[in-house]
């Protein structure tokens, strides 16, 4: 019993992970640097909560959260490959603007400095296993990854995102289009990405400001962690979601500082990056402009 | 223009008044070409002529300024890549563009890829490729990882590219400035070939060689102008250099090789020594040398066979794993770059941009970079000193534009090659190291720093040169040693030496043990 209620809250923290860290990937082996993974989930947690609030459905939340996170998506894509705009500064300057915006607007929808009424949500109620499993969210968020290596690996727009991200000029001497993968591939990166904000407002029945709390940052280490492969930062994502659920468990033990146990994705990240677990290897023209 | 003009009918590209512009450079001025289909043409000309503007404006990735392109009698002016790999025109780039993750299977189909709209059909592009790799003769494995390709293999992938969008018409920039002579001959093979099956070429090169050996006709321009159009078979190498350079050029492989008793003290000594690379283990593995004082030692050798990772090590950019290297007899294996040019190393770095010069400083700055010391007092630089300097080697070295306060970016690649060069030949040093002294150098001043580096030869230097091209080798060198897979395979008295007997041993086809 003690395992299931383990795993089951593991998987509870891991399917934003899984969402975020999934819309990286896509990002990032097509050459666009996604620091900006955790504005886009705050934005589709905000958007989640304005379209269930509105409409009284789940579904519409998730459509709007979905929308916010496409949008923000886009507007990284303009600044970064039409204005050719620093990716990185971007990203940070993306993350700013939404902290900033969601707050402005929390107040002035809901009248609130800290948090959205109660909305519509997925789940059934308490934080067993069965309410876990009525949230379509979750289900989602399990198949994001393999869904993730198959449009990667075996379509042709994986293909092509792949030589984007690794050598443009070489992808636009054969007449692809680079411009075109890029914007989609950083549209439907913001749109996944946005899926974890989404699933965190819906999960809980309500937006709190900053609700995403650095998630972002955890999923961009397990892209990294992961080599910038769907199935690897998938598990980076697990791995890092049951250290979490591992120290909120010990808490109570008082073993060892909680904030040490929190430092393990990141630990974990510099570990890989300095080339411990087999060389980490970016797409090659990752946060390079194409000429 | 000379006298060959054809039937506009027969013409696959006509290229007429065009001009380009990158910022304040002006690239081409009302360019001409003219390229008879089915045939072998050659564009010819020096570094910055503007070959590879006009070559990638045909191929639509750039739009010309001003003129028309015509190709097959259409206008196509300003068309863009996807449009001109449609109509048949296929190019090969100087630098590959193949991403190197991919494999050759998929790099081939990139962009035209087999299988629906969505999926990619990994299975066919394989297929389709294999049959390919059948009909061409372009021998390589389509299942590979182009990472792990050699550079003759891909090139191959290159040229596959082209004849899988069905290419009529075949663009190739410098295809042969990185392959061994065997290499050379296969792709000559191979386009010969391609050009009987009713594809047009055109190749941009400098070699003087490969143009009399494999085209029909000669394009030659100058400073971004088409100067002159010749028959091949109608036409001399000393005519082509002239239309080239714009005057005449010694182009005779000059071998003046100078005898250096064995029992002479070397200058330069390496014993054993071990480098690691990037990528393997042993780049450099138990490389054994010597060079006297008053002769040249050249190491051929197919670029990527450990040379860089051994230049690295002599000037002391790279430690040696394991061996010894001494200069003049002390032991300098431990000892950092500074000590190694104060003892009396100097070098010519491999890529001047790299590491031969700052290009934002200017000529005066460039020609004291390391040399610093010398000319200031105390903290402050010496400016009168520094410009008289300077002044005295623009004037010995002939650097065009004379003036030293202009920043050496503006300057054409021969010019800022003599900057490196007046440098390093100004230290007191006792040995040079002498790494693609003329790499992207234009004709003439290929000339004069081949004279500068015998004059510090005769003046007693001893000097190691390394070289991707086997005729600069065969031109300067005393003693030839070949370096394959990070080794020195053997070694050759001048006299003894040709393409032929040291072809093999640049691909590793022959191999004499370590000869020392």
């Amino acid at each position: 019993m003690t395992l299931l209620l383990f795993l089951s809250q593991a998987i509870r923290i891991a399917v934003p992970y899984l969402f975020a860290a999934g819309g990286g990937v896509l990002a990032e082996r097509a050459g666009i640097v996604s620091l900006s993974l955790e504005g886009y989930m705050l934005g589709g947690a905000f958007g989640a909560a304005i379209g269930a609030h509105v409409t009284g459905s789940a579904w519409a939340g998730l459509a709007a959260g979905v929308a916010c996170g496409a949008l923000l998506g886009s507007l990284h894509a303009l600044c970064t490959i039409r204005f050719r705009a620093d990716q990185i500064v971007t990203g940070v300057a993306i993350n700013l603007f939404v902290v900033g915006i969601t707050r402005f607007f929390l107040q002035l929808a809901f009248d609130s400095s800290s948090n959205s009424p109660r909305v519509a949500g997925f789940g059934g109620e308490g934080a067993g296993a069965w309410a876990l499993a009525a949230n379509p969210l979750v289900w989602l968020g399990i198949l994001t990854m393999p869904v993730l290596g198959v449009v990667i690996y075996r379509t042709t727009f994986g293909l092509r995102a792949r030589a984007v991200g690794e050598h443009p000029a070489a992808a636009e001497s054969l007449g692809i289009r680079v411009s075109a993968v890029r914007y989609a591939a950083v549209i439907g990166s913001g749109a996944l990405a946005s899926l974890g904000g989404v699933y965190l407002t819906l999960d809980q029945h309500q937006f709190t400001d900053s609700m995403t709390a650095g998630r972002g940052f955890i999923a961009l280490a397990a892209v990294i962690f992961g080599r910038w492969d769907p199935k690897r930062a998938g598990i980076a994502c697990l791995l890092f979601a049951a250290a979490e659920t591992l120290q909120i468990q010990l808490q109570g033990a008082q073993l060892i500082p909680s904030q040490f146990v929190a430092m393990i994705p990141y630990v974990l990240t510099i570990v890989a990056v300095a080339g411990v677990v087999g060389r980490s290897t970016p797409p090659a023209a990752l946060g390079r402009a194409a000429d | 223009m000379t006298a060959a003009t054809t039937g506009t009918g027969d013409l696959a590209i006509r290229i007429r008044a065009v001009d380009k512009w990158f910022g304040a450079v002006h690239a081409n001025r009302a360019a001409d070409l003219e390229v008879v289909r089915n045939e072998i043409n050659a564009l010819v000309g020096e570094n910055g002529a503007g070959k590879s503007t006009l070559m990638k404006i045909v191929s639509g990735l750039q739009p010309p300024d001003r003129g028309t392109i015509e190709v097959n009698g259409r206008d196509v002016t300003g068309w863009s890549t996807a449009e001109a790999i449609r109509a048949g025109v296929g190019m090969v780039h100087q630098h590959f563009m193949l991403v190197p993750t991919l494999s050759v299977a998929e790099n081939v189909v990139l962009g035209r890829e087999p299988g629906g709209r969505a999926m990619f059909d990994r299975a066919q592009a394989i297929r389709d490729v294999e049959s390919l790799v059948a009909s061409s003769g372009l021998a390589v494995d389509a299942n590979r990882l182009v990472a792990d390709l050699s550079v003759g293999e891909a090139q191959r992938v290159e040229i596959l590219k082209t004849l899988y969008r069905g290419a009529r018409i075949l663009l190739l920039d410098e295809p042969t400035a990185v392959l061994s002579p065997p290499e050379v001959a296969d792709l000559w093979r191979v386009l010969r070939r391609v050009r009987d099956q009713g594809t047009t070429i055109v190749l941009i090169t400098h070699k003087l060689d490969e143009i009399m050996a494999v085209t029909d006709r000669i394009t030659v321009m100058r400073q971004g102008a088409t100067v002159a159009r010749m028959v091949t078979k109608e036409s001399t190498p000393e005519g082509v250099a002239r239309a080239m350079v714009g005057r005449d050029v010694s182009l005779a492989v000059q071998s003046s090789a100078a005898q250096v008793s064995a029992d002479t003290a070397p200058a330069l000594e390496i014993r054993n020594l071990t480098v690691r690379g990037a990528r393997v283990a042993r780049a450099v593995n138990e490389v054994s040398l010597a060079v006297r004082p008053g002769e040249i030692l050249g190491i051929a050798g197919v670029e990527g066979n450990g040379q860089s990772e051994l230049l690295d090590a002599i000037v002391g950019f790279r430690a040696a794993e394991g061996g010894s290297l001494r200069l003049g007899g002390a032991d300098l294996t431990r000892a950092s770059v500074r000590a190694r040019a104060d003892a009396g190393l100097a070098h010519i770095p491999e890529d001047r941009h790299h590491r031969g010069l700052i290009l934002d400083y200017s000529i005066a700055e460039n020609l004291i970079l390391g040399l610093q010391h010398r000319f200031s007092t105390g903290a402050q630089l010496d400016r009168a000193k520094i410009r008289a300097n300077a002044e005295q080697q623009v004037r010995a070295f002939d650097i065009r534009p004379t003036d030293p306060a202009l920043a050496v970016r503006g300057l054409s690649g021969g010019n800022q090659q003599k900057v490196v060069i007046a440098r390093e030949l100004s230290r007191e040093f006792s040995v040079l190291v002498a790494a693609q002294p003329t790499r992207g150098v234009d004709v003439g001043a290929i000339e004069f720093i081949h004279d500068a580096l015998r004059k510090a030869r005769n003046a007693g230097k001893a000097i190691l040169l390394v070289s991707a091209e086997l005729r600069e080798i065969l031109t300067l060198s005393d003693r030839i040693a070949v370096m394959y897979g990070g080794r020195i395979v053997t070694e050759f008295a001048r006299a003894d030496a040709t393409e032929e007997v040291l072809g093999p041993f640049m691909t590793g086809a022959r191999r004499d043990g370590a000869a020392a």
